[in-house]
Parts: structure tokens; C-alpha cells; sequence
């Protein structure tokens, strides 16, 4: 057995580096966070991951605390409990809080920690950010609504620590602290490229997603695996789903190869196959013009003209290229169209660029 | 990719070359960024400050098209100051006597005079690559994308070799794969010589393997044609009927003007797609296809993992699922395909005929994917290659490779090279991002990027249009002024049809793989009046 430590009265064993939460995590005994990010360094910021150290005299950020040999550490105690409430409170009186018109109700850590310690109105009188600081929406995609900003600092780490895009801070000083970008600009005049790592981990209202607004609660929404159909990285998604359409895509946590990250065409370039321009039945070219065909009407001119050039002209007189976009399938689909039915080897796609 | 992006990460040494990571593969880029801010060291070799020169230990300017001469250079170091891995060459490869012959012709020196960074830069970059071991080396397709694309890639892997970084966690040779799917089309044997999982078409058993599987008698024997032989071959006659699957070929090969020749020339052009394309205006039958989140299937990415691809609303109108047309076209010729889904097409054909996919079968992969090679069903898959320098063919061959210029040079008339590639917010020719709400707010248009000494020189302020002229044609488009461009060279996308680069790229190919020189060919800039 390596180094032990007592947590809740029982020895537990530790690895190097580990922080309280690491430890705690590996043996079940859950401990609430909020702005915690796996994969950064942790800020200590919101105090909810609060546990008490024998002998130590102030409550210590589990997130945050190493490990060390022989500590005892208590995760449940009242002390505990009272002192994460009032954070909870705190937090909930920092800004405005309506959750019934607030696009993260349902996901909002939050609310959930509200809900679980049983807090029925704010306690404190709240801060009327909203004055100090607007809405800003002005790009196509992140709604940032300051009022309901909590300044955990997620949205930080995430930016400068996961996707190392470096566009956002803290700024300001004191109750005017906010996270800014470069000059305070808005997102489409700093150096955010839009990969919306920042919303994705935003655990309440303050970063939403523009296109997604109103299109159904998260409770509504079935969510499906798959896979991003732009660059060769292949970035495992979440796609959200209401009523067989597609409202929202975010990351899938965990997962190889993205580990929970996307980029801007990953998160938002997804609803062009809703586009209107999408062909949606045969064409055949009649006198310079395209008309409207049936797939029988469609397929049996295209086997019927291969057939003909085969004939008269052999199976090399015909060539494809297939796509790089599409799945496997369909790829393996074409060149057995090609190498067994047309009996030609003249297949190939833009495999070089 | 021999590697794993999951890699990336926990590098300690990582040598980009010839790959705009930031903005072609921008999650990659954040593997390669958090490394650097953790004291990885990074080597960014790249004619532009691209944006991952910001995290970068060193950056290497060398001129468009001079990789072999200065990676030549580099060897030329690791050899004569005795930094290379003896022991890993004499057990795992051949050809170091050959190979030291051809890079004792490129002494730092003459390197530096052809790539145009100094000798001592060489120097450092050998020293610093020696230093560290292993070493990632990542390259996209400012390797490829020249008539010396294939000896580009030889040379990064001589190095790599060399420094006896292949086959370990964290070195390797990674070429970063373009598109979703590149990967898996060509693991498909979507190539004129190759079947499904690289069996030879010249291979006699190969072809009567699958003969027998697909219920022929027999399979075509001679390779057949790659797609700028198509495209010549549609104007010499050669090629009658032509097959475009989803490739929207003009905008996308070089020289439009000569393939908007080819494709009309066409007897009979059948298209296959989701949107209208400035291909499809030449078909005589377009056919609808399901799109991306529309069927089931799998995409294989560059890191050779096979990954679910899940169905999410349904086609619009009459649009099929690809794989269905292709059956269908062969029904009508007199065959039947007994698959009926992508999950029988995988699980009873692929995974059969295909030794290294043997074991990945739809069950396996509803979570995270599988790398290849998966022989058998309680293999895990391969997170990097030939292991410990153990290569699948014997031993791994160093090849000595010469430096050739571009097809095209500047000179008197055209002063400038141009070099092309995609852009962070765009994908393509746009079909699709141009159809996603809200990329177009974020760029909506096409800018030729320019260094501030040539806009100088020629009276072009920021923002002011321009005309880019290359033997091809001539393009009106925003100059975009910037120090991360080195003097003598302009970049451009090919995202927009009017300001397209490929109005003026040189179909001129390596003369192997076929690929474009979209990389450099000659242009000139002029102010509109
Ligand atoms: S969208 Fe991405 S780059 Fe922009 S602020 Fe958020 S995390 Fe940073
Ligand atoms: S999300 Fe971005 S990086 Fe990831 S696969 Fe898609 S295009 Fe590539
Ligand atoms: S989760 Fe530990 S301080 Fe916020």
C-alpha cells in the first residue's frame, strides 16, 4: 500500500500530485465543484468544493489541497454543509437569477446546487449587474449575459489552458470584475476564434449559444453520438435533438480524440443540411435545362448509358471519383460499383489534397 | 498519422512542418499549444508566421517549395556532427549509405542558400531535434501539394528515422489528413490500385479474393486512371462516362478554366451530391444524396480510429443514401448486392475482406472508435506504428531524395509566389459552411494576404482591391496586409468561387500520386485603379 491519508474516518490511499478532489473522486466520495475544469489548474474560486482539515483552522477548496500523508480530511461534516450553502447563496445573490427565462434551465450547475441545499430565495439583496454591464451579442454565435456571470472562471481556464486561444480574462476590479477579452471588445473584435470552448463549460446562463435560443430545453432534447464531417481530426459530438432536427452540437467529454473540444465548424457549421438549396429529387439535363426525374426514371438512364459506353468503347471508357467527405461505405459502395459491375479500375478520389 | 493525436498532448519535442494547424485542424492545435505552454519545445517550420509560430521555440521561414533542401541540411548536421541514433539505424533500416551520400551534397551552407534561412538556423534545428527523444514531427499538405510531394514526405521520414523517432509513443511521421473522411476513401481502395485495405489490384489472389466475394469472375487487372488522367482523358476522349461522387472538382482542381474544359467535354456526367455545385451545372443526371447526419456509417480519421456516424433527421425530399445508388446502379446491371444497411456493408463485407479492419465490427465502436490495424475481434487497435522501429514491410528504407524547384518560379513577369490553402472558418468551396448560418458574418469574403514590404513597394494599403494575375487567369480581390506573410509571397483560400485561388494555381502534379502544386506557382499583384 502506498501513502494514506483518513478521509471521512477511513484510510485511503493517494497518489502523488493528488488534490483532495483527485483522491476523494477515485473512491467514490463525491464532493461538489462548480468552477473545478478538469485538465487546468484549479482557482479556488467559488469555495464550493469546501472540506475541513483536522487541525487546519479555515475550511480548505478540495479542488485545490494536495494530498499529503496522514492528513484527516472531513467532506460532510455541518460545518461543511452550512459553509457551502452560504456560497451557494452568495453566488445566487451575485446577479440575476431568473431561471424560467434563462436558456440554461435544467443544465445549470447552479440551480442544481440551489435545489440540492435546499435554498428557496436569495438570502442577500442582489447586485443590479445588468445596469453595469449589457448583453453582449453582437457576433453570430455566444450570447454573453454578464448578469449572470458567477466570475467562477471556467470560461477562463477553458480558453487559456484547454484551447490555449488566449482571448479572455479577468478584468476590472472589485464588484466590477467581469471577464473581458483584449480591450474589453466585444467577441467578433478580439482574438476569439469561435471555438466556443467558453460556452461548453460555462456552468450557468451567462455564455449560451445564439442559435440554439428557445429551440428546446435541455430536458426535451435527445442527444446522439457522432462524428464531425469537416477536417481529419474527427472530433466526437453530441448532437442535440428535437423533433428530427438538430438544434445544438457540443463535445463529447472523454472521449478520443477531441477530449471534449471543438472548433468553430465542428460546434456551428452544422445546420447547412437544413439549407433550402438541398437537392432533393433526380435531375435529368433535357435541352440545356435540368428537369425533375424519379429514381426509377433517373438510375435506369445512368445504367443504361454506362452500359452503352461499355459496350462500345470498353469498361475503361468510364471513370469515377468518389467522396472523401462520405462514410466508409459509401466509398467501398463505389469502387465495387466500378471494379465488379463496370469491371474498371479507373476510381479514385482527392486522396492527396 | 503512425501516432495518436492523444500524443499530441504529452510531447516533449514536437517539429511541425508545412501545416497551418491553427486553422486547418484547429483542435489538434490545441494539443500541440498546451504541450508548448508546458514546456514542450516546439519547431514551427513554415514559410508565413502561422498562428502557431506564437508558441513556438523556433521558427523556420524557409522559402515556399525548398523542404528537401533544408530538411537535407538538417541531416547533413545530425551525420557529420554525430547526433543521429546509430544504433536504431544499423538494427531498423536500410540505406543510411546512400542516404549520407545524396546529404553530404547539402552542407548547411548550400541548405541555406536554397531555403533561405541561415546556416546556423540549420544548425540549431539538427541540434535541437537531437536533443529530445523522441521527437513528433506533424506535416499537412504544405508537404504534399507539390510536384515533389512524395519526396517531401520521404524526407521528413529520413529525419524521423534518422533520429530513430519511429515507433514510439510521442515521435513518428503525422501527416494531418484534410478531410473527415480522406483517410478512410482511401482505406476503402476508392484509388485506381488498390482495394479495400491496400490489396493490390495486380495482386492475382487479391483479386480473386474479392472476385470470389463479390460473386464476379473476374477483376480489372491494370490500375487505372487518377483524376487529372480523367480529366484529360474526358477532352482526349479516352473517358466517355464520368462519375462524380461529392467532389466538387471545379473549384477545387487547379486551373478552373481547363477543368470547366474537361467536364464539359463529357459525354455523359453523372453527379451525385447534396447542393448544386459549379460541377453539377455540366451533369446530365444529378442524383440526391443523404448528407452527413442523415445515415448511419463510419469516417476513419487521421489517426486511422473508425468512428460512429449516426443518423439525426431524415433527407429531405427523394435525397438516398449513397451506398443505396450505387447498389441500385448495380442492379439495373444485372447484379444484386445482398448488403442492405452501412452496418451490413461493414460487418459482413469490409471487416471480412479487409485483414487489417478484421476485427472492428459496429458492436465494438458504439463509443470511442478503433485504430487500425484491429486484426481480430479481442484486439484493442494500434495507438502508434511499427512499435520500437519494428517495421510491417522489414526494415524501414531511407530513401535519398534530390531538392527540385516548383514547377513554376517567379521572375521578371510574375514577381511573386503564391501558395494556397483553406482558412480557419471556412471549409472548402464553402457547399457547406457558406450554408450554416453565421460563418458568413465572421468571413464573407476572400482577401489575398500580402507582407507589408510588397504592399509598400507597390502603393497597396489594407483593405484596397487588388488584382492577383498568375499565366492562368487573374482574380480582383482585398489585399489583407500583414507581417505574418514574408516578402515574395501571397496566400489565398479557396473558399469563395470569384476570388478563388484556383483561377490561377499550375496543374502541374508530382508524378506519383498526381497531386496538384497548389502550393506555389508564379502571380503578379497590381493595385486597381
Ligand atoms: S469562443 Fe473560444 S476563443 Fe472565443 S472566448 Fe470562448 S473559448 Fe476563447
Ligand atoms: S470540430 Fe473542428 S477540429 Fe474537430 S473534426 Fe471538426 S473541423 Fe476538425
Ligand atoms: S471547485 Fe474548488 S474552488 Fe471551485
Amino acid at each position: 500500500m502506498g501513502d494514506t491519508f483518513m478521509l471521512n474516518g477511513k484510510e485511503v490511499e493517494f497518489k502523488k500530485d493528488d488534490t483532495i478532489l483527485d483522491a476523494a473522486k477515485r473512491v467514490g466520495v463525491e464532493i461538489p465543484t462548480l468552477c473545478f475544469l478538469k485538465g487546468a489548474t484549479p482557482t479556488g474560486a467559488c469555495r464550493m468544493c469546501l472540506v475541513e482539515v483536522v487541525g487546519g483552522r479555515a475550511l480548505m477548496t478540495a479542488c485545490s489541497t494536495p494530498v499529503t500523508k496522514g492528513m484527516e480530511v472531513i467532506t460532510d461534516s455541518e460545518r461543511v454543509h452550512k459553509a457551502r450553502k452560504m456560497n451557494v447563496e452568495l453566488l445566487l445573490s451575485s446577479g440575476k437569477h431568473d431561471c424560467i427565462v434563462c436558456e440554461a434551465n435544467g443544465c445549470c450547475r447552479l440551480q442544481d446546487l440551489a435545489y440540492f441545499y435546499g435554498i428557496k430565495e436569495p438570502r442577500f439583496t442582489q447586485t443590479p449587474v445588468e445596469e453595469l454591464y449589457p448583453v453582449e451579442d453582437v457576433n453570430p454565435f455566444i450570447v454573453r449575459d454578464f448578469s449572470r456571470c458567477i466570475l467562477c472562471g471556467r470560461c477562463v481556464q477553458a480558453c487559456n489552458e484547454v484551447v490555449v486561444n488566449r482571448a479572455i480574462s479577468y478584468g476590472y476590479r472589485g464588484s466590477a470584475n467581469k471577464i473581458v477579452t483584449g480591450g474589453d471588445l466585444p467577441y467578433n473584435d478580439s482574438e476569439c476564434v469561435f471555438c466556443g470552448q467558453c460556452v461548453e463549460v460555462c456552468p450557468v446562463g451567462a455564455l449560451t449559444e445564439k442559435k440554439a435560443k428557445g429551440l428546446g430545453r435541455p430536458w426535451e432534447v435527445e442527444k446522439i453520438r457522432t462524428t464531425c464531417p469537416y477536417c481529419g481530426v474527427g472530433c466526437q459530438q453530441w448532437l442535440h435533438v428535437k423533433d428530427g432536427k438538430i438544434v445544438k452540437v457540443t463535445a463529447v467529454e472523454n472521449a478520443e480524440p477531441n477530449q471534449g473540444r471543438l472548433c468553430i465548424k465542428g460546434r456551428f457549421g452544422y445546420d447547412f443540411i437544413y439549407s433550402e438549396d438541398r437537392l432533393k429529387t433526380p435531375l435529368i439535363r433535357e435541352n440545356g435545362k435540368f428537369r425533375e426525374a424519379s429514381w426509377d426514371e433517373a438510375l435506369d438512364l445512368v445504367a443504361a448509358k454506362f452500359k452503352d459506353i461499355m459496350e462500345q468503347h470498353g469498361p475503361d471508357a468510364i471513370a469515377g471519383v468518389s467522396c472523401a467527405r462520405s462514410i466508409n461505405e459509401d466509398s467501398y459502395q463505389m469502387q465495387k460499383l466500378f471494379r465488379a459491375t463496370f469491371g474498371t479500375n479507373n476510381i479514385d478520389h482527392c486522396a492527396r489534397t | 498519422m503512425t501516432n495518436s493525436f492523444a500524443d499530441f498532448k504529452k510531447a516533449q519535442m514536437i517539429f511541425v512542418i508545412g501545416s497551418n494547424m491553427t486553422e486547418a485542424h484547429p483542435v489538434a492545435a490545441t494539443f500541440v499549444k498546451q504541450a508548448a505552454i508546458n514546456g514542450a519545445q516546439l519547431i514551427v517550420v513554415d514559410p508565413r508566421r502561422t498562428g502557431l509560430v506564437d508558441f513556438a521555440n523556433l521558427h523556420v521561414p524557409i522559402k515556399v517549395g525548398s523542404d528537401i533542401a533544408f530538411l537535407n541540411g538538417v541531416m547533413n548536421v545530425l551525420i557529420n556532427e554525430d547526433l543521429y541514433d546509430k544504433k536504431y539505424v544499423e538494427s531498423c533500416t536500410v540505406g543510411f549509405e546512400d542516404l549520407k551520400a545524396k546529404v553530404m551534397e547539402y552542407p548547411p551552407e548550400r541548405a541555406a542558400e536554397i531555403s533561405g534561412v541561415s546556416a546556423d538556423t540549420i544548425r540549431d534545428v539538427a541540434r535541437r531535434m537531437a536533443s529530445v527523444k523522441p521527437a513528433m514531427l506533424m506535416y499537412t499538405l504544405g508537404i504534399t501539394e507539390h510536384i515533389c510531394g512524395v519526396r517531401n514526405v520521404l524526407s521528413c521520414a529520413n529525419m524521423q528515422m534518422l533520429l530513430g523517432n519511429v515507433g514510439f509513443e510521442c515521435g513518428g511521421v503525422n501527416p494531418l489528413r484534410g478531410q473527415n473522411n480522406v483517410q478512410g476513401a482511401c482505406d476503402m481502395g476508392a484509388l485506381p490500385n488498390v482495394f479495400p485495405g491496400y490489396q493490390r489490384v495486380d495482386n492475382p489472389e487479391a483479386r480473386a479474393k474479392f472476385a470470389a466475394a463479390w460473386s464476379v469472375e473476374k477483376l480489372p487487372e491494370k490500375p487505372g486512371m487518377m483524376i487529372p488522367q480523367m480529366l484529360d482523358g474526358l477532352l482526349d476522349g479516352k473517358v466517355k462516362g464520368f462519375y462524380v461522387f461529392g467532389e466538387n472538382l471545379a473549384n477545387t482542381e487547379p486551373d478552373i478554366r481547363h477543368v470547366e474544359k474537361c467536364l464539359s467535354s463529357a459525354e455523359f456526367l453523372v453527379c451525385q451530391d447534396i447542393f448544386p455545385t459549379e460541377t453539377t451545372w455540366f451533369a446530365h443526371v444529378i442524383l440526391p444524396a443523404a448528407a452527413w447526419s442523415e445515415n448511419d456509417g463510419t469516417f476513419t480519421n487521421s489517426e486511422r480510429r473508425v468512428n460512429r456516424v449516426r443518423t439525426a433527421s431524415k433527407p429531405p425530399g427523394d435525397a438516398k443514401p449513397n451506398w443505396w445508388i450505387f447498389k441500385e446502379i448495380a442492379k439495373r446491371m444485372g447484379q444484386k448486392w445482398k448488403s442492405n444497411s452501412a452496418r451490413d456493408i461493414w460487418d459482413k463485407e469490409i471487416a471480412q475482406l479487409t485483414p487489417s479492419m478484421a476485427g472492428i465490427k459496429y458492436a465494438r465502436i458504439e463509443n470511442d472508435g478503433l485504430q487500425w490495424p484491429v486484426p481480430s475481434e479481442d484486439h484493442a487497435g494500434t495507438s502508434f506504428l511499427h512499435a520500437e522501429g519494428c517495421f510491417t514491410c522489414g526494415l524501414g528504407a531511407l530513401t535519398p531524395v534530390d531538392w527540385v524547384p516548383p514547377a513554376e518560379v517567379p521572375d521578371k513577369e510574375y514577381p511573386l509566389t503564391l501558395s494556397t490553402g483553406r482558412r480557419l472558418y471556412h471549409y472548402h468551396t464553402r457547399t457547406q459552411t457558406g450554408r450554416s448560418p453565421g460563418i458568413d458574418d465572421l468571413m464573407g469574403e476572400e482577401t489575398a494576404d500580402i507582407s507589408p514590404i510588397d504592399a509598400r513597394d507597390r502603393g497597396i494599403l489594407d483593405g484596397e482591391m487588388i488584382s492577383v494575375k498568375s499565366r492562368r487567369g487573374e482574380v480582383n480581390v482585398k489585399a489583407n496586409v500583414t507581417d505574418r506573410m514574408p516578402e515574395g509571397m501571397v496566400w489565398m483560400a479557396f473558399h469563395f468561387r470569384e476570388a478563388c485561388a484556383n483561377w490561377l494555381t499550375n496543374p502541374a502534379y508530382d508524378p506519383t500520386t498526381q497531386t496538384a502544386e497548389y502550393k506555389a506557382c508564379a502571380v503578379r499583384i497590381d493595385k486597381l485603379k
